[in-house]
């Protein structure tokens, strides 16, 4: 038995780290959850475009590998604070989509009671404490769910996911330092798709890197292809070991691409054709792992076509959840302001 | 057996309240800035750092954004913390997470979630810190559904509704009148609690019922001991909560009296007193009024630092008095 593990290990030693560290069956579900995002975000597209959900999304597609490769040496204890462009995020830290379909839907199995919507949906359970309209705001909240972590010694690693526009925002800079001042278990995840809504990273953000930014703050500052999952993960297994060991927070720059405009409203005026679909056909982060899960043995044709049509009747499977089920009644707007009338 | 009663200064009351609710739970704890050895820049906190800690009485970097939202993680993970500003101006500074995160989180995630996040305010002018350290900013957090806007007014409240705070499971925002520092009064030892929600009638009177707020109770409680010597018989309601307001003290009291007062120091235009009189014009105290509302406030100037001009600018003793006789006497 240990020299058939030896046996593969030696066989896969030359391989990318997640391909070392995890086993084809949990590589498999990596796949699977890559396309579950993918498709519940096309599901929940198409749903708006049918008129079955109202408001706005934000839709994460082609950042896939991002979302979860952070979340992949996380466990469920462990927590993330979450973005507008938060499907991937919550699925990734164990979301079941019915209940996200629910929510955008606006009903009452949703995972906020149909109160939050896309830009707020949160799965408190799997340690998700919610998706944040307002860019950067999620961001101290998880240096104090860190901080609750230290205090209470529960050994909790919490996760700031935050775009690039963030990194603007005063919250960024006041929440990294106090991070690093106090030692927090926090990795802080800015996934750069090179855009905030219309205004490109170029011509808002003095620094070249993201990451760069971490040296102010004394912690370290991680680039990564968030188009590889191998990638993203890796140095989020090195962050999260550096949380757990009390040595303090990291940054981690995720360098991705949204396929996607910034909301239902955009027009794509700010980016060219020829660049999407560079992205979309070249470095497409669901393609990419495929094609190494492939290459590498851990799959075949069959199994990723089973994945595949899996994922579809998941998808399938909540939309129907999410039709069927009760919407809040109208004298129930009042409900969960407070805990507790006074 | 009764609990021992002492005098003891508003800030003290509050320093007496902070320790006992850590010493009850281990989950309290203190943050904001200097309040460690510094004691904090009133002294509330005091020594408190000595007895519990740096990590329990924790200093933040002058990040008011930041730290306001780190109480509010750390409050939705388990935590109880007591989140000083050093001023309630520096609240405007801290504005997205108090009033889109702290005061929404539980309803955006459908009632999942609570976050105990006590907020302390030291609000109010008179003390020759000028136009941005003198604000009295209650009446917008007031605004926000999700919020608990509580200002108590004596020694006695400020433990008991402080201590109220610490077990209410949501966001309670504590706005104290720094000139209420030092201002001394009866506190028993020990634990006890003063209801979040509830005012208080301070003084019962016939001829007019004045509703004041913070430091504006003990003004007005001047000014009736005044008019009590001219025969006029005033009745002096503390709000201590504004948000949720105890309506219904207020209209009872409008019934009795027939004339209404607003008192207090923020300014005057769409503040308490415009919710007061609003809330009394659509209550059926409304048909007992005997004469028109009056409304005393701040001026509508930021507050100048001339102490003469600073005085002129927030209701004083004579002003209640004169606006109250002349209510009741009907001079317009």
């Amino acid at each position: 038995m240990a020299e058939a593990s030896k046996a593969v290990a030696d066989s896969r030693a030359n391989l990318p780290f997640v391909y070392r560290q995890y086993s084809a069956e949990q590589l498999k579900q990596v796949l699977y959850k890559m396309y579950l995002i993918r498709r519940f975000e096309e599901g929940a597209e198409e749903s708006y475009t049918r008129g079955l959900i109202h408001g706005t999304m934000h839709l994460s597609i082609g950042q896939e590998a991002s979302a979860m490769g952070i979340c992949m040496p996380l466990g469920e204890d462990d927590q993330i604070t979450s973005t507008h462009r938060g499907h991937g995020h919550c699925i990734a830290k164990g979301a079941e989509v019915k209940r996200m379909f629910a929510e955008f839907f606006g009903k009452t199995t949703g995972y906020c009671k149909g109160r939050g919507g896309s830009m707020h949906i949160a799965d408190v359970a799997k340690g998700n404490l919610g998706a944040n309209g307002i860019v950067g705001g999620g961001i101290p909240i998880a240096v104090g769910a860190a901080l609750s972590s230290k205090m209470m010694k529960t050994g909790k690693v919490v996760v700031s996911f935050f775009g690039d526009g963030a990194n603007n925002e005063g919250a960024f800079h006041e929440a990294l330092n106090m991070a690093a001042v106090w030692k927090l278990p926090v990795i802080f995840v800015c996934e750069n798709n090179g855009y905030g809504m219309s205004t490109s990273t170029a011509r808002s953000t003095a620094v070249k890197n993201i990451a760069d930014r971490a040296a102010a703050y004394s912690m370290p500052g991680v680039i990564v292809n968030g188009n590889i999952f191998s990638e993203v993960a890796e140095a989020s297994y090195k962050a999260v070991e550096r949380a757990r060991a009390g040595e303090g927070p990291t940054l981690i720059e995720s360098k991705t691409y949204r396929h996607r405009g910034h909301s239902k409203s955009d027009r794509n005026r700010y980016r060219t054709k020829e660049e999407i679909e560079d992205w979309m056909s070249n470095r497409d982060p669901i393609t990419l792992f495929e094609n190494e899960l492939r290459e590498f043995g851990f799959i075949d044709d069959k199994g990723i076509e089973a994945i595949r049509e899996a994922v579809v009747r998941e998808i399938a499977d909540g939309i129907e959840f999410a039709k069927a089920s009760p919407s809040p009644d109208v004298s129930e707007t009042g409900n969960y302001v407070y805990t507790e009338q006074a | 057996m009764d609990a021992m009663v002492r005098e003891l200064s508003y800030a003290q009351a509050i320093q007496e309240a902070m320790a006992i609710a850590m010493d009850m739970d281990d989950r309290v704890f203190l943050m904001g800035e200097d309040i460690g050895v510094y004691g904090g820049a009133f002294q509330v906190t005091g020594d408190l750092v000595e007895r519990y800690g740096a990590e329990r009485v924790l200093d933040t970097p002058i990040s008011e954004l930041g730290g306001a939202g780190v109480a509010v993680g750390a409050a939705l993970t388990g935590m109880r913390p007591i989140f000083e500003f050093q001023f309630s101006d520096f609240a405007t500074l801290a504005m997205e997470q108090i009033v889109n995160q702290a005061a929404k989180m539980r309803f955006m995630l459908g009632g999942e979630i609570s976050v105990p996040v006590v907020m302390r305010f030291p609000a109010g002018s008179g003390t020759g810190a000028a136009a941005q350290h003198s604000q009295s900013l209650e009446a917008w957090l007031g605004h926000v559904p999700g919020l608990k806007v509580i200002q108590p007014a004596t020694p006695y409240d400020a433990k008991g509704m402080l201590l109220a705070a610490v077990a209410d499971p949501d966001p309670v925002m504590i706005f104290e009148h720094k000139l209420l520092y030092k201002m001394k009064g009866p506190v028993p030892e020990g634990y006890y609690t003063v209801p979040i929600g509830r005012a208080d009638i301070r003084r019962e009177g016939r001829d007019l019922t004045i509703v004041a707020t913070s430091i504006m109770v003990q003004k007005a409680l001047d000014a009736a001991a005044t008019l009590e010597a001219e025969g006029i018989d005033v009745e002096v309601v503390d709000l201590r909560t504004i948000r949720p307001m105890d309506k219904q003290t207020v209209i009872d009291s409008v019934k009795k009296t027939s004339r209404l007062m607003c008192v207090y120091e923020a300014v005057k235009t769409l503040g308490i007193g415009a919710e007061v009189s609003a809330m009394i014009a659509e209550s059926d105290a409304f048909d007992y009024l005997d004469a028109p509302i009056v409304r005393l406030g701040g001026a509508e100037t930021p507050i100048p630092y001339n102490p003469e001009l600073e005085k002129a600018t927030v209701p004083q003793v004579p002003d209640i008095t004169t606006a109250a006789r002349d209510l009741v006497k009907g001079v317009r």
